[in-house]
């Protein structure tokens, strides 16, 4: 009993934190890409438009729900819903923390860990095309069915060096539980530089980190391999006919699988929740960082470039300094240093996705396939190659 | 708790498993196929084989299955046509049916009065490392002649799709 009602309360904390962060990841993107652009954002809902994930949220819920006459109607409502329930389930697995105790009891800061946990995966994952496959299909428009078609090419190709790119830190790591594999990273070299698969001996896995993020990029459908729903060939793809919430159900579900990827990264090349330095200067920085922020924001609000700065900007220093002050009490770092880890990392990935999509162009299809499957796929070979023949000789 | 989620999935399993037969459009065949095949991997799991569910679902729902839905749905072939059924199908197939499941479950209740736990010699466990101890060790002849074969059969559909180059 005891379990479930720990089960139970964990999985609403992972999913109101989960469905928060992605309305705003959608706000960083945005902002993100405006200040790539010199421009200057959402600035208009609320203080430097933080409400705007909001009134997202109540314009696509108002908003008319097309039906459109012509689609087929079981698979056309069936497709928003397993896009978007297949991107929120993996997140199930992804472990955020260690082993914690409070008020008497033990529990992982992770929903649930399989033994198979990395196979659930990349399961979960490619029953994701279906969402999109369906959906372009069910459209009747060609266009949707192009960028359906398109959608299921691109996410079975990537799978395999996805895959392959998997397969070496694994090979290191000797279990497929993201929690052993997030264990088998812990550790320094010489003191100072972490035992994380991407620099891990035998073999560091940069090779294969750099082809699993690129792949990551083609499953998530996000620029440069956004070619589903490129929208000066094909309208928007596959959720052309999609309105309202069936169109923010994908959405999400592109937001989602943004956050699993990103997350499954960081468990596998980037050490999960263990901390980039040795244990006693990793619990100074992260109230080192939350102070510097708020020290920022209290700069830009004594200084102010608007009006309105003179406000906001010390509001949030004053929410800074007391979250460094929350992450410097001994009694709750066990707790929130290694949530600050986990999130510190994926977050930089985001923001690497973000930044990237504000920087490439669009790849044509064919150059898109034959990165894959010419280029991508032999290179992750290789490597599995070389890391099994390095790690069965120093074994 | 097991038995419920036995006979849930069971019956989804052979609902859908119905469907694929019944359906008159190749895609809510394909689809019904996914639901047995998801159904399937779901009981491997309440058996304890992990790894043979997982690989169920990566290899026959997330791969095979895409294939055969990126196919029809690249064909665009509609739904087909429903003809006048025969008098004699309709008069001699239920009947037939019912016979048919009566053997079975005759035959099952005969034979295997009450099933044991399935044995593959001395293999036991569905973990992924015990499957792959032994695939690795004890079947490691017959696995590496399977990948030949495999191999063989790529190589023939390359050949066999290519175009002539003149």
């Amino acid at each position: 009993m005891e379990f479930f009602i720990i089960s139970v309360l964990k999985a609403a904390v992972l999913a109101g934190i989960l469905l928060t962060t992605l309305a705003y990841l959608q706000w960083v993107e945005r902002k993100v890409i405006a200040h790539v652009q010199v421009r200057m954002g959402p600035s208009r809902v609320g203080p430097h438009g933080l409400m705007q994930p909001l009134a997202d949220v109540i314009k696509l819920m108002t908003k008319e729900d097309l039906l459109p006459p012509y689609v087929h109607l079981g698979f056309y409502l069936l497709a928003p819903f397993l896009a978007v329930s297949m991107a929120l389930i993996s997140v199930a697995v992804i472990p955020f923390g260690p082993e914690v105790q409070a008020f008497g009891y033990s529990t992982w800061l992770q929903l649930t860990d399989l033994n198979v946990g990395l196979l659930f995966v990349l399961a979960i994952s490619s029953l994701g095309v279906y969402g999109i496959a369906l959906a372009g299909w069910a459209s009747n428009n060609k266009y949707s069915l192009l960028g359906g078609l398109r959608s299921s090419a691109q996410m079975i190709s990537y799978e395999l060096p996805m895959s392959l790119a998997l397969a070496s830190p694994l090979l290191m790591a000797g279990t497929l539980s993201l929690r052993g594999i997030v264990e088998s990273q812990s550790g320094y070299y010489f003191g100072f530089v972490p035992r994380w698969s991407i620099f891990h001996g035998p073999f560091p896995q940069i090779i294969s980190f750099v082809i699993f993020v690129i792949a990551a990029f083609a499953e998530t459908n996000r620029v440069p391999f956004d070619l589903p729903e490129a929208e000066n060939e094909l309208v928007a793809g596959f959720h052309t006919e999609y309105s309202s919430m069936k169109f923010a159900s994908f959405f999400m579900a592109e937001y989602a699988n943004m956050i699993t990827v990103c997350s499954m990264t960081t468990t596998l090349f980037l050490g999960g929740w263990l901390p980039v330095f040795p244990a006693p200067i990793s619990n100074y920085v992260a109230p080192a960082i939350l102070f510097l922020a708020g020290a920022i924001c209290l700069y830009h609000g004594l200084n102010p470039r608007r009006p309105l700065d003179r406000l906001t900007l010390p509001i949030f220093a004053v929410i800074f300094f007391a979250l460094g002050v929350l992450f410097a009490i001994p009694a709750v770092q066990p707790y929130l240093t290694p949530l600050f880890w986990f999130a510190a990392k994926t977050g930089f990935l985001l923001f690497v996705f973000i930044w990237v999509r504000a920087t490439l162009p669009r790849f044509r299809y064919d150059q898109l396939m034959g990165f894959a499957w010419k280029f991508m796929f032999p290179l992750a070979l290789l490597n599995l190659l070389v890391t099994g023949l390095l790690v069965s000789l120093t074994d | 708790m097991d038995i419920f989620f036995f006979l849930l999935f069971a019956i989804v399993a052979v609902v859908c498993g119905i469907s694929v037969v019944i359906q008159t459009h190749p895609i809510s065949s394909a689809l019904s196929l996914i639901g047995v095949m998801a159904s399937l991997a779901v009981l491997y799991l309440l058996l304890g084989a992990e790894f043979i569910a997982m690989a169920q679902i990566i290899v026959y729902a997330g791969a095979i299955m895409v294939l055969f839905v990126f196919v029809i749905m690249l064909l665009n072939s509609g739904a087909e046509a429903k003809r006048g059924r025969s008098r004699t199908a309709v008069i001699l197939g239920v009947p037939s049916l019912i016979i048919f499941l009566a053997l079975i479950v005759f035959a099952v209740q005969r034979f295997f009065p009450s099933a044991p736990n399935v044995v593959f010699g001395s293999f036991t466990g569905g973990g992924p490392a015990q499957i792959g101890n032994a695939l690795f060790t004890r079947y490691l002849l017959p696995f590496e002649v399977t990948s030949v074969l495999i191999l063989i059969a790529i190589l023939g559909a390359i050949v066999l799709a290519r175009k002539e180059l003149d």
